[in-house]
């Protein structure tokens, strides 16, 4: 596909020139988790106040104007966006907006119908979508996720009906040609899953979404949930007929409501259309849907653990085989999917396996959304084609590293079961294999983007305390060795390391990767390991000198100011929340000891990392 | 007695009131894999869960005690301590970590007095620290009551704390 036909296909530019046929002005105001808490429901109720205030519908003669929620658009880092979508002007984008801009927006963008430019997302929000290719995101920001009408206008159920009028096993194969691979982490190919569960007999067995979405700094599987729930749904649906399951479950975690919330309404939606319930679209295919919140236990993400949580006990893995697909759920064969392995099935069914295997490269196929949080400009959610590099992804898509003395250390990928990509290796393309081969994982996509003030050594303890927290004790290795690691690591962190400690960590991680009984502690030393591998300098200067490079451990700080990096400028006084900074113009700041509450405020705030 | 009735109830010396609780157990009794869903509702009907209160549902659903605790303290959140209405929840993320949240909490502590997963001396908040809440976007995030605080400072937090004014 040309560069120029991938742009047109994005209608998410801030002008758009073709102008909307229909006669209705639409307001569509992004209320996913970024936008809500970005104030989205007061612009929202703004909107819809004034609307009415002014009784503006009438005012448009037979046009009228219509206010909508949708899902994240990804570009979190700039909501509250609005768009407004004028019949003639067509579309654009607002961002940052606040209630009191709303009057503004309805007197000159919509009843006067001159835009207000200066409030445009503009140039960034239209870079952020240029490298990016938005199909199992298409839909979001244009789609009511509270709405199936909306949805089926997007052409939603089109592939649910295609896989009826297909036999199971044509299904499974157009699966297996796309070559997707579990988006969940281990990367399984999804084809073949489902031919293992259907090659089991009877129709009783679970089909399972994992809504767990564990990783801490990821949150692609909420934003789907939350922005296009019926896509989810539809793949479960194309899942379970398929292999032949009459019962199906949703795992969500309990700290996301309204990923739950919007769910049970796609459900009971779904079912007064009869896309579910007995005989659905006239199949004699029966299938019931049930959402079960989580209640908080990482390990409750790993299959065997899920299972057992849904039974109501201790979320605890068990040792395998018997592999799901034979003995699951209470003991009946099973098939568990992810949430976007889900979402991607309806478009694999609409344009084929073959359109699908198009995408991305050799063995990693399609598109992967990844969420993009940390010490970066543009955070929120991106869609790319597999394979593209994450210098493409940092740089390019989101903006690279916000400040002027601030550099790009490395990327975390695969949060506490992968790895992180230091700065030498930014032309490593994403793809299954090409990370594992650095020491990361795709995992379920959450990129943490690092600068040069974060410490390393801090990093790895830092997942070294979530794992340890979230292992569940069955097996020794995990429990008692992620506690020694934390111990080890602590005491680095603290100044009292001693040397030997970093071979300790190497000789410990592997033992803990070989032992474990479940992926929990199979992956929990690969933080470590990998931080030794590229940055063992860092771990040698806090053991050596008892210094922390990246100015971040607390505990190795003096709080004093380098008096040849202060450019006197000033900014570190306004932070200071105690007041214990002396700083004239022209004079270098001075911090005063006895004062300072050493919450490191002034360290995040200084542009040019002039203190330490 | 509880010597200030401004706090929630230790509980343990109190009659509880298990009717809300029994009209709960009712709906799930005689199904399988109902304990989770259980307690969840039960502890959103009464805060969290007292002693007398586990124990009553171990009875009513015919499971051993020592099983329903093993649940209970297996998941985070579960509470056996009692709680106030207002939570102050930092989240411990990557993202947020990344962030600074670790100074957040800290300040937050010093600031109250308290430590993560109390409550606060003046029983109006308790400390909690939360994994990944899914706004990693806005990092850092603080859930200050029913309030979700992104993309905040230090100094705008311990602000925020100041100014909280009780819904
Ligand atoms: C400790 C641990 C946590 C996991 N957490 C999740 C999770 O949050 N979400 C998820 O989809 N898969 C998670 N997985 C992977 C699942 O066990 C399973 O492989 C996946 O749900 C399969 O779906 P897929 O084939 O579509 O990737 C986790 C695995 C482990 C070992
Ligand atoms: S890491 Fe804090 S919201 Fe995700």
């Amino acid at each position: 596909m040309s560069k120029n036909s991938k742009n047109k296909k994005l209608n998410n530019k801030s002008v758009n020139t073709a102008p909307n046929t229909n006669e209705l002005t639409q307001v569509l105001i992004c209320m996913g988790t970024g936008g809500v808490a970005a104030g989205a429901l007061d612009v929202w109720a703004s909107f819809k106040e004034e609307l009415v205030l002014r009784n503006i519908p009438a005012m448009l003669g037979k046009r009228s104007c219509k206010v909508k929620q949708t899902g994240c658009r990804g570009l979190c880092a700039m909501d509250v966006l609005v768009d407004i979508i004028d019949p003639k002007l067509g579309k654009h984008t607002y961002k940052h907006v606040k209630p009191e801009m709303v009057s503004d927006l309805i007197e000159k963008h919509i009843l006067g119908h001159e835009p207000i430019v200066k409030w445009f997302a503009g140039k960034d929000y239209e870079q952020f979508y240029v490298k990016q290719e938005r199909t199992v995101m298409k839909q979001y920001g244009l789609v009511d996720p509270e709405s199936i009408d909306d949805y089926i206008e997007a052409g939603g159920y089109i592939a649910l009906k295609k896989a009826f009028k297909m036999e199971q096993v044509e299904v499974i194969e157009e699966v297996k040609k796309s070559g997707l691979r579990g988006r969940g982490g281990a990367g399984f190919p999804t084809g073949m899953k489902w031919g293992f569960c259907h090659a089991t007999h009877g129709n009783d067995k679970y089909i399972i979404v994992n809504a767990d979405e564990g990783d801490p700094g990821a949150f692609m599987d909420r934003s789907l949930l939350e922005g296009n729930p019926h896509a989810v749904l539809e793949g479960l649906i194309i899942g379970a007929y398929a292999i032949g399951c009459n019962h199906g479950y949703f795992y969500c975690r309990a700290e996301y409501p309204l990923a739950v919330k919007r769910l049970k309404i796609a459900i009971e939606q779904a079912n007064e259309h009869g896309f579910l319930g007995d005989d659905i679209l006239g199949s004699g295919f029966n299938l019931d849907v049930k959402v079960k919140e989580g209640a908080g236990a990482f390990v409750c993400g790993e299959e065997t653990a899920l299972m057992a949580s849904i039974e109501g006990m201790r979320g605890m893995p068990r040792p395998r085989p018997p592999f799901p697909a034979h003995q699951g759920l209470w003991k009946k064969p099973s098939n568990i999917n992810n949430v976007e392995t889900f979402a991607n099935i309806p478009l694999i069914i609409n344009n084929g396996g073959d359109w699908y295997a198009g995408i991305g490269t050799e063995k990693s196929k399609g598109t992967k959304i990844f969420s993009l949080t940390g010490k970066i400009r543009n955070t929120g959610l991106i869609e790319v084609p597999m394979g593209i590099t994450i210098k493409e992804v940092v740089f390019d898509i989101c903006g690279g590293i916000p400040g002027r003395k601030r550099k790009f250390k490395a990327a975390q990928m695969g949060g506490p079961s992968g790895g992180c990509i230091p700065e030498s290796l930014v032309d490593v393309p994403i793809d299954y294999d090409s990370l594992v081969e650095v020491g990361a994982i795709m995992g379920s996509g959450g990129v943490v983007v690092m600068d040069n003030t974060a410490c390393m050594v801090d990093m790895s303890r830092f997942f070294l305390t979530f794992t340890q927290q979230e292992s569940c004790g069955k097996c020794v290795p995990c429990r008692i060795g992620t506690k020694t690691m934390l111990e080890i690591l602590t005491r680095i962190t603290l100044g009292h390391g001693c040397e030997g400690d970093v071979d300790l960590l190497i000789s410990l991680a592997n033992d803990i990767k070989g032992s474990s009984l479940c992926g929990l502690g199979q992956t929990a030393p690969n933080p470590v390991l990998s931080t030794i591998r590229y940055y063992r300098d860092e771990y040698d200067a806090h053991i050596r000198e008892k210094r922390c490079p990246a100015n971040s451990c607390k505990a190795l700080l003096k709080f004093e100011v380098i008096e040849e990096l202060c450019k006197k400028c000033g900014i570190c006084l306004k932070q200071c929340p105690v007041d214990a900074i002396i700083w004239k113009p022209k004079t270098k700041a001075v911090i005063e000891l006895d004062k300072c509450i050493k919450c490191q405020t002034c360290i995040d705030a200084c542009p040019f990392l002039a203190i330490h | 007695m509880c010597d200030n009735n401004d706090k929630p109830c230790c509980g343990a010396h109190k009659e509880i009131d298990f009717g809300a609780a029994d009209e709960i157990l009712n709906q799930y009794r005689g199904k399988e894999g109902v304990l989770i869903p259980v307690l969840q509702k039960i502890q959103a009907e009464y805060g969290w869960l007292s002693q007398p209160l586990v124990e009553h549902i171990a009875r009513e659903l015919n499971i051993y005690l020592s099983e329903v605790y093993g649940v209970v303290s297996f998941y985070s959140q579960f509470y056996t301590e009692p709680r106030w209405r207002y939570t102050i929840q930092i989240c411990r993320g990557t993202a947020c970590h990344v962030k600074g949240s670790l100074r957040i909490l800290e300040n937050i502590e010093d600031e109250l007095d308290v430590k993560a997963g109390q409550m606060t001396k003046d029983g109006k908040f308790t400390v909690e620290e939360v994994n990944c809440v899914g706004a990693c976007g806005i990092a850092p995030v603080v859930i200050l009551g029913q309030k979700t605080l992104g993309s905040i400072t230090v100094a705008e937090t311990l602000d925020a704390l100041r100014n909280f004014e009780e819904q």
